[in-house]
């Protein structure tokens, strides 16, 4: 085979491929064309492993290799290891998560974020099993959910106040995300509407919410709500937190449906109204089901945000995960370990945005294929 | 979809049989049918439901203050504040009003917020251009840095930052070890102290020049632009704009004997005294707002970027145009269009952001009026609205520039 | 969105409570009492590992729980800054703040607050590390001074140092702890508030006796509970169980006593009708019988409320001082209960 003196011939065109050059293939090849292309390329690369040389070895050593994770207190910690603290954080894990919900309740909120799994199922997956009836429990969910948390009827009632730590986040996070959707709909349709009083009303809101800090609107909540309330009532603090959370994140959710809204073609609507639709007919059957598939990824987007927006509730006194970490610092025991408790609560927040924001790149990729002008 | 058989009767009875019954319904049945006058009666609705939220609302506020004993007026603010402020860009003392308190506080948000905006959208554009780099291990490294710092919050990385910044930097007295340049920037866990420049006699003569400096480029800018026009030459103008606004002032100060002494901080009793401080409050806040902001205009600026035709970049490159030519006059002149709605509320977001300044003690407007000032006296509603008010029009006035800036940029399109 | 809004709203006033009764009915109606507190305060108000709230301020919010619903346990504790004390308060989200608050006449009278007395005389000082050699606040021009926003010393500070043409650069934060943490990096030179802070803060340094509290004491600081305008009866059952603990120690009533002389009628009428013996002031105030017999079982008397949480033998390590009774060359002076 390997003897020089045979040949062969082939009839045009079916000729095997030869393997490519080596430079052109390979590891090699890969590293000329990715990292070494040009004197820009070479200088960028330098730069970069320089960075990552700056960076990444430290940070192992402080977070990995010195760290310690099984302490009584900070000098014990001071004495094993010169790296991060963990055993801090190990301590007092459950306060971050659970906040000072009671310990023999704390199933009740373990079951709340099971049930909310199997609620968002059949919201998330086209396939899910008996999609139709899923439903229903999905929009029964928030109802069993606070009927979880809060107890009554047979469970031991736990006020508002106990809640905290990441369990409070959820719970902001959550709710905000499931009222503010319906409400941002209505107010997208009203700043499209065709009636100059709706339109004028709904635009002010929104641009009155999208106008002004959150931190603000909290604090409106927990100083000057209770002015507004008939005399001698007032509600819960996490009550008037999560109003003004959904009002919120429904300004900004308003202006993501409106996108979708105005991408879809004006043929559609003359359509629907040729067909004889009435005005929720067309917005229900034809308009909000383009509009909003369109929006999906802006609205995990504006999820994402208020997600994150969850931790301002500190500011207004609530102990929410950060809230909690930054109270347990004052422990005189555990002294001085902000970086610890600050790292491991954005590792938790990542790992839930950027879920979130994966999700978001998945449905973009999945909606892609039509529906685009 | 399945919606187009479903609607099919009501098409049909549309207009002829709702007059026919017309005239067995009453008056009210009518006028609701007509689409016309629904929509005024509608709109009364609406108005009306609205009034009466608000009236109820106002008579419940009104109920409560006088409940409490308390009067709605904004008398306060002319009465002295009676706290200090420890970053103030006009004079101020603790002798001095609560409204001036108030504009220190809100000088302060501006502050930030236009430092802020500059730096975000520098580290911004250089990241998002970065991304697209077409080395791997830059743009990976980049969009590392845009997913972690986008899916964190902004308030987690201000405290990050901000203990850095206490904790990292030195003491006052440290700092004359290590962390100073040439013995007159000194950064301490105090602030970062450098020298400040003191104009003398003849001082006049140099910011005349740059002004002059100034607009003389921009004539010449336009002039240069019309000749490209007519003859299609091409002239360096920002460097030669670059050159006369830096080298024309710079020339007149050595002419004018440097008319320049400068404050050079010093170490004396606890602090460094003298000298321009940027506050570590600022400092952390400006920083950790930068970066948070800037992993969004990232994102943005390649996204816009992606959006523009490859046969743009092709076209371009067979040209004989550089790829830095081609990114710097062709492709982001395009892409702005695109980068510009969401920039804008991006900058938004970090003016609203730049709130939070009050965990780490950054002395901005919701520190000192919705801070200090609403707890000394009590007056809740009125600080609320002088604090909402002002982000209000900020909002606006940011909106405005940069609407103002799109439809500029727009009509290059046709 | 309006009627979503009102239907939300109406919907939501319904589950709300209705303080219309008076702060006492509703206490009772609830059975809890809701103390505002310090959100982190070692020794006046703070929380152990496991979450539960103790210290000097506490004590007496559990005092009062007893004295009103007969157990002290039935408290909800919620932790205020400087800054949201008063809203919490005036929004009807707490019953009463036991919060190291200072009297002061705008307080009092423009931000509509009744003040029941003191349960602590204080006075404003400065704490420095040893090693910055400094002996007297007047040295302190150029320092930069950690604050609590939102305080009287804030506006004191500033007071004394204009007085004294003293330069300084005010860092503000929002509570105890980040100004602990501020002064403990080097942010700070000095943490200046009130005299038992000082120490309290100090109790939790790693090495407090490296750290100096300075001679001046520059203000007034007392320190009371605070509860709405317009609650008379209220007011009257806070300022009385205060009066009732303080009275104890007056007294010789104490945590462990106080059940063997409320068994029966002693020789001193006050002692009797302090604790429901004879007469009937609970009554008068609409409560049991038994209130100050319950809120002196549950934490003792005055004395021992300050040496349990504050006094030499803790960490916090203050001595009686102004806080002293009357008898002894302190300031603590009960009226009569008559």
């Amino acid at each position: 085979m390997s003897d020089a003196s045979t040949t062969e011939s082939y009839a045009p065109g079916t000729h095997p491929d030869l393997p490519p050059p080596l430079l052109e293939s390979g590891a090699i090849y890969w590293v000329r064309k990715n990292l070494l292309s040009s004197w820009t390329n070479i200088g960028l690369t330098i730069a970069g492993v320089y960075a990552l040389w700056l960076i990444v070895p430290p940070f192992y050593d402080w977070a990995f290799a010195d760290a310690v994770f099984t302490a009584a207190d900070r000098s014990e910690c001071q004495s094993l290891g010169d790296g991060a603290c963990w055993a801090f954080i190990q301590e007092r894990f459950t306060i971050f998560i659970y906040g000072f919900y009671p310990e023999a309740e704390r199933w009740r909120t373990i079951v709340t974020f099971a049930l909310l799994f199997v609620a968002i199922g059949p919201l998330l997956f086209d396939n899910f099993p008996h999609r139709g009836k899923a439903m229903l429990f999905s929009l029964s969910y928030p109802f069993i959910a606070a009927w979880l948390l809060l107890g009554g009827f047979g469970l031991t009632p736990v006020g508002t106040d106990e809640f905290g730590g990441m369990l409070l986040n959820l719970i902001v996070g959550i709710t905000g995300i499931t009222f503010s959707l319906p409400i941002g709909i209505v107010l997208a349709l009203g700043r499209a509407s065709q009636l100059p009083a709706v339109r004028i009303i709904c635009i002010s809101f929104i641009e009155f919410i999208r106008g002004v800090p959150l931190i603000t609107l909290l604090f409106l909540a927990s100083t000057m709500l209770s002015y507004f309330l008939p005399p001698g009532t007032s509600f819960d603090l996490l009550m008037r937190v999560l109003i003004m959370v959904t009002l919120f994140a429904s300004g900004y959710l308003a202006e993501v449906v409106r996108g979708g809204l105005q991408a879809i073609p004006r043929g559609q609507y003359e359509a629907a109204d040729s067909m004889g639709l009435k005005y929720w007919q067309s917005m229900r059957l034809i308009v909000l089901p383009q509009a909003l598939k369109i929006s999906i990824p802006g609205i995990v987007n504006t999820f994402i945000g208020l997600f994150k927006d969850t931790t301002l509730v500190i500011i207004i006194g609530l102990f929410d995960m950060l809230g909690m970490g930054r109270s347990s610092l004052a422990d005189a025991k555990w002294a001085g370990l902000s970086s610890e408790v600050y790292i491991s609560i954005a590792v938790f927040f990542f790992l839930f945005c950027f879920a979130m924001s994966r999700y978001s790149l998945y449905l973009e990729r999945k909606l892609e294929t039509g529906h685009r002008i | 979809m399945a919606s187009i058989d479903t609607p099919a009767p009501p098409s049909h009875s549309n207009r002829p049989s709702a007059h026919s019954d017309s005239g067995d319904r009453n008056l009210l049945a009518r006028l609701w049918y007509d689409k016309k006058t629904r929509g005024v009666l509608l709109q009364i609705l609406t108005v009306a439901l609205l009034l009466a939220f608000v009236s109820y609302i106002t008579s419940n506020a009104i109920a409560n203050l006088e409940l409490l004993g308390k009067t709605f007026s904004f008398d306060f603010l002319s009465e002295p504040a009676h706290y200090d402020i420890n970053q103030t860009l006009i004079e101020y003392s603790s002798k001095a009003t609560h409204l001036r308190a108030g504009i220190v506080g809100m000088l302060n948000t501006l502050l930030i917020a236009v430092c802020g905006i500059i730096l975000a959208t520098i580290l911004g554009f250089l990241l998002g251009v970065l991304r697209l780099s077409p080395n791997w291990l830059v743009s990976n490294m980049v969009y590392c840095y845009i997913e972690f710092v986008r899916n964190t919050p902004v308030l987690l990385q201000i405290l990050l930052v901000h203990g850095l910044v206490v904790h990292v930097l030195p003491k006052p007295r440290d700092a004359l070890e290590w962390a100073n340049i040439s013995d007159a920037v000194f950064f301490t866990n105090r602030g970062v102290f450098s020298p400040m420049p003191l104009p003398q006699d003849g001082f006049g003569w140099v910011t005349a020049t740059f002004v002059l400096a100034v607009v003389g480029s921009i004539i010449f800018a336009r002039w240069a632009k019309k000749r490209q026009d007519e003859t299609g030459q091409h002239l360096p103008v920002f460097l030669i704009s670059l050159g006369a606004v830096f080298g024309l002032p710079l020339l007149a100060y050595l002419l004018a004997g440097s008319p320049l002494g400068w404050d050079i901080p010093e170490l004396k009793g606890f602090n460094f005294r003298g000298g321009f401080v940027i506050r570590p409050e600022f400092l952390a806040l400006w920083i950790a707002l930068s970066l948070y902001t800037a992993a969004f205009i990232a994102e943005i600026v390649r996204a816009g970027i992606l959006a523009i035709d490859k046969g743009q970049w092709e076209a371009s490159l067979a040209v004989g145009m550089s790829r830095s030519r081609t990114l710097n006059l062709v492709i982001i002149p395009q892409a702005m269009r695109v980068i510009v709605p969401p920039l804008t509320s991006q900058y938004l977001n970090l003016t609203k952001n730049s709130s939070l300044a009050i965990a780490i003690g950054y002395m901005d407007v919701v520190a000192t009026v919705g801070g200090i000032t609403l707890m000394q006296t009590g007056k809740e509603m009125e600080t609320m609205i002088i604090v909402i008010g002002f982000y209000l029009s900020v909002s606006l006035f940011i909106s405005s520039i940069m609407n103002w800036y799109n439809n500029r940029i727009k009509l290059v399109e046709r | 969105m309006k009627r979503i809004l009102l239907g939300a709203i109406g919907a939501l006033a319904m589950g709300a409570t209705a303080a219309s009764a008076g702060t006492l009915a509703d206490v009772k109606a609830r059975g809890s009492l809701v103390c505002i507190v310090n959100s982190g305060f070692v020794g006046f108000a703070s929380t152990d590992k496991d979450g539960k709230w103790q210290g000097y301020d506490v004590d007496y919010c559990k005092a009062t729980a007893a004295a009103v619903l007969g157990d002290p346990s039935k408290v909800k504790y919620k932790p205020a800054t400087g800054k949201t004390r008063f809203t919490i308060l005036n929004s009807g989200e707490g019953d009463v703040l036991w919060r190291n608050t200072t009297w002061t006449f705008v307080r009092d009278v423009d931000v509509k607050l009744a003040f029941q007395g003191v349960n602590y005389y204080d006075g404003q000082g400065f704490m420095v590390n040893k090693k910055l050699g400094v002996k007297s606040a007047k040295d302190l021009d150029g320092a930069s001074v950690c604050i609590q926003t939102g305080t009287t010393t804030e506006l004191n500070l500033a007071d004394y140092f204009r007085v004294n043409k003293i330069k300084y650069e005010p860092v503000p934060t929002e509570n105890n702890e980040e100004s602990r943490r501020n002064i403990l990096a080097g942010r700070c030179d000095v943490y200046t508030t009130d005299a038992s802070g000082l120490a309290a803060t100090r109790a939790t340094f790693k090495d407090p006796e490296n750290w100096v509290i300075l001679p001046e004491i520059i203000s007034k600081e007392p320190l009371g509970p605070v509860t709405r305008h317009g609650d008379d009866n209220w007011s009257d059952i806070i300022r009385w169980v205060k009066n009732a603990i303080l009275a104890a120690e007056e007294l010789g009533i104490t945590q462990a006593n106080v059940e063997a002389m409320a068994a029966k009628a002693g020789n001193n009428p006050e002692i009797n009708r302090l604790l429901g013996t004879e007469g009937d002031l609970g009554g008068m105030l609409g409560l049991d019988k038994r209130w100050a017999v319950n809120a002196i079982k549950a934490v003792g008397n005055f004395g021992e409320i300050f040496e349990r949480n504050i006094g030499t033998k803790t960490p916090v390590g203050l001595e009686r001082g102004l806080n002293a009774l009357w008898t002894d060359g302190g300031l603590q002076y009960t009226p009569p209960f008559r």
